[in-house]
């Protein structure tokens, strides 16, 4: 009799902990479905491809070739550069980018609604226009005198995209870029109660004291949120770079690593386009992006932006 | 004695169209409490904020002491002020919140630590320091944004409703113990409050705002005995007093079907008669009718009607009040209040 409760008891047990598993498994199932479709697959294939010779010649009857791709990639002379201009891009525009949008972000937020709103909205203008119109815009902007308005201003006739590649290349990815962190910081300004403002002012904060002490901490998951975001999408971003020097001027002085993987693999000087190249070089990338992601939610101390969940499930 | 005198002249403030604060004139004694009270939307916080400096006037001059100090940045100001919402910043431990001041000003470590736990020993919250807001409860958010006003020990101290988000119980106790605090300090305090009682209690003389302008400051007990109108007089006291609207002649108060004697006065014509309920009692010669008693407890609260007016009064539990039963109500001359008919104090 009461060994046979005792089983009943334990069998209820055993199928209330199977019920508490597979219910949350079932709710999860429609993401977990989404990201291995859309992400996780792309990733693996990208993987798989970069072990193989695939290319438009062997691209019936692609061979496995094991580390060679990953090989040629570390003999090639120009590696150093690529890697050198792929580093300083990335961090260049994306300090033009988070400091611009924030510095924006705190003036706009800071002066009356009329003067404010304008100033964003000029700055979201380049991100509306096409960009290879944008970029003619620039290309325009920095021609030689009598036409370039650059030079007219500064005195000194030049084409200054030849002259100054990077400065323009930053530029140009800044202006577009910088009202991305300004949208996002700004609201998270707004979203801060005028009362820790005034706490502070009564505390003894200056300005700058108010924006190093209150609003700089109370932002950091937006800027988390941008700094990774646009990290990642400038590793991968080449369209400016692309469409303002191709890459020049000269031998490789502005290619980025995203942006010979794209002429390896899609548009190669020599007519054969090497899809396992790429590929390898792509999956160089999902690496860094891993391993740069990481280290932002270590420096940003990501586990304490994460509060406890505020609807409890089970 | 640490407290400033805190002088306002001729002060106001205009939002655009709005006039929040209209030509205000008050001074507060140093090291006194002073407590403004008003309903909701009647420019006590503008007040507070124009004196902390967050705000600037739009006219009149802020002294404190001898200084001048309206057009003067918060921070050169010497205020502490704890906010409605208590302001606390929720990225800080409540240790880092009252050191706030202090780490601005580049205190040493150590006097800092020292000020800061001696002060939060002070308000009881010493155990709960390396907490955020969000892990405390309201009381201790409340004492540590008076801890954090406090901790810089400043001149003046402005408290912005600072006990209505508690409940009722820890309210009383916070109540006491700002009081105590405030005296033994003997901090220059500002207390804007919406709660007449809250005001009675603290502080030693009340403003009693409304709508942008001050209608009257006087001790509590002034303000209870002589308020000044009739706006005065049904906002201070609880249960709140009966103002009638009536016409005043010869030592008698008409109203609306029946009629009382009151105190001779020279005033003739429309007027307003004012009687709290704990004044009023039975056995005089008004005729009224019972419609509900509450009870209150110590006390019921009855509501009765005499001719058209409803008059309410306070009366010991065991006295029977009857619904519908008829009573004679005895309205003491020597305890009526007597106003024009602008609401004006006559007497
Ligand atoms: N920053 C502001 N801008 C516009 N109007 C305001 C502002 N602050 C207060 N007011 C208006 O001024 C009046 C007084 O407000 P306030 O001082 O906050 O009242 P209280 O604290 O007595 O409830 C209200 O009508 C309010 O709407
Ligand atoms: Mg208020």
């Amino acid at each position: 009799m009461e060994e046979a409760t005792r089983a009943a008891v334990a069998a209820r047990a055993r199928e209330r902990a199977w019920r508490g598993l597979w219910v949350p498994l079932l709710f999860l199932l429609p993401a977990t479905l989404l990201v291995s479709l859309f992400y996780l697959l792309p990733v693996a294939t990208t993987l798989y491809l970069s072990f193989t010779d695939i290319s438009t010649v062997t691209f019936r009857n692609p061979q496995w070739v094991g580390w060679e791709n990953y090989r040629d990639l570390v003999r090639d002379p120009f590696l150093g550069r690529i890697l050198g201009n792929t580093a300083r891009y990335v961090s260049l525009t994306l300090a033009f980018n988070i400091g611009v949008g924030l510095l924006l972000a705190l003036l706009t937020s800071h002066v009356p609604e009329r003067a404010g709103n304008p100033v964003r909205a000029l700055w979201l203008l380049p991100r509306i226009l096409p960009p290879v119109v944008y970029v003619l815009i620039w290309q325009g902007l920095t021609r030689e005198s009598p036409f370039g308005l650059v030079s007219n201003v500064v005195g000194v006739s030049r084409n200054w995209i030849t002259a100054e590649p990077w400065t323009v290349i930053v530029l140009a990815n800044g202006m577009v870029g910088a009202s991305f962190g300004m949208l996002l910081f700004t609201s998270a300004i707004r979203s801060i109660p005028a009362d820790l403002f005034y706490a502070a002012a009564v505390d003894g904060a200056t300005a700058w004291q108010t924006v190093r002490r209150v609003i700089l901490p109370l932002l950091r998951w937006p800027l988390l949120f941008a700094t990774a975001y646009q990290t990642l999408s400038l590793l991968t971003s080449f369209e400016y770079i692309l469409l303002l020097t191709d890459g020049g001027p000269g031998f490789y002085t502005t290619t980025v690593w995203s942006l010979h993987a794209y002429k390896l693999a899609l548009s190669n000087y020599f007519g054969n386009v090497q899809f396992g190249m790429g590929a390898a070089m792509a999956a160089v990338l999902v690496v860094v992006g891993v391993v740069v992601s990481v280290l932002y939610l270590r420096l940003f101390n990501f586990k304490a932006l994460v509060g406890e969940p505020k609807i409890e499930v089970n | 004695m640490r407290g400033i005198e805190v002088r306002l002249e001729g002060l106001s403030k205009h939002f655009g169209r709005v006039v929040a604060l209209r030509s205000l004139d008050l001074e507060v004694r140093a090291g006194e409490m002073v407590a403004f009270l008003g309903p909701s939307g009647c420019g006590k916080t503008t007040t507070l904020l124009l004196v902390a400096g967050i705000y600037r006037p739009t006219t009149g001059a802020i002294y404190f002491g001898d200084r001048r100090v309206d057009g003067l940045h918060p921070r050169d100001r010497d205020v502490g002020m704890v906010f409605q919402s208590y302001a606390l910043y929720p990225h800080l431990t409540l240790f880092e919140n009252i050191a706030f001041p202090l780490r601005l000003k580049r205190r040493p470590e150590a006097e800092v630590r020292a000020k800061v736990s001696q002060t939060a020993e002070l308000l009881g919250i010493g155990h709960v320091l390396d907490r955020r807001p969000g892990q405390v409860s309201g009381g201790q958010q409340q004492r540590a944004a008076l801890a954090r006003a406090l901790v810089k020990e400043p001149q003046v101290l402005l408290l912005d409703e600072p006990l209505s988000n508690l409940d009722a119980q820890v309210r009383l106790q916070a109540r006491a113990e700002i009081r105590r605090l405030q005296r033994d300090l003997g901090v220059t305090t500002i207390l804007v409050t919406h709660d007449q009682a809250e005001a009675l209690a603290m502080a030693d003389r009340v403003a009693v705002f409304s709508t942008g302008e001050v209608q009257q400051y006087a001790t509590p007990l002034e303000l209870y005995q002589r308020p000044q109108n009739t706006f005065v007089a049904g906002f201070v006291g609880h249960p709140p007093m009966n103002v009638v609207r009536g016409r005043l002649e010869d030592g008698t108060f008409e109203a609306d079907g029946w009629r009382c004697r009151v105190p001779r006065l020279s005033y003739r014509g429309e007027g307003y008669l004012g009687v709290r309920p704990e004044d009023l009692r039975v056995g005089g010669e008004v005729e009224a009718r019972v419609l509900v008693a509450e009870t209150l407890g110590r006390e019921q609260l009855v509501t009765v009607r005499v001719g058209a007016t409803e008059l309410k009064l306070l009366a010991a539990q065991a006295d029977g009040f009857a619904a519908d039963s008829v009573v004679k109500l005895d309205i003491p001359p020597d305890r009526v209040h007597l106003f024009d008919a602008a609401g004006r104090r006559i007497g």
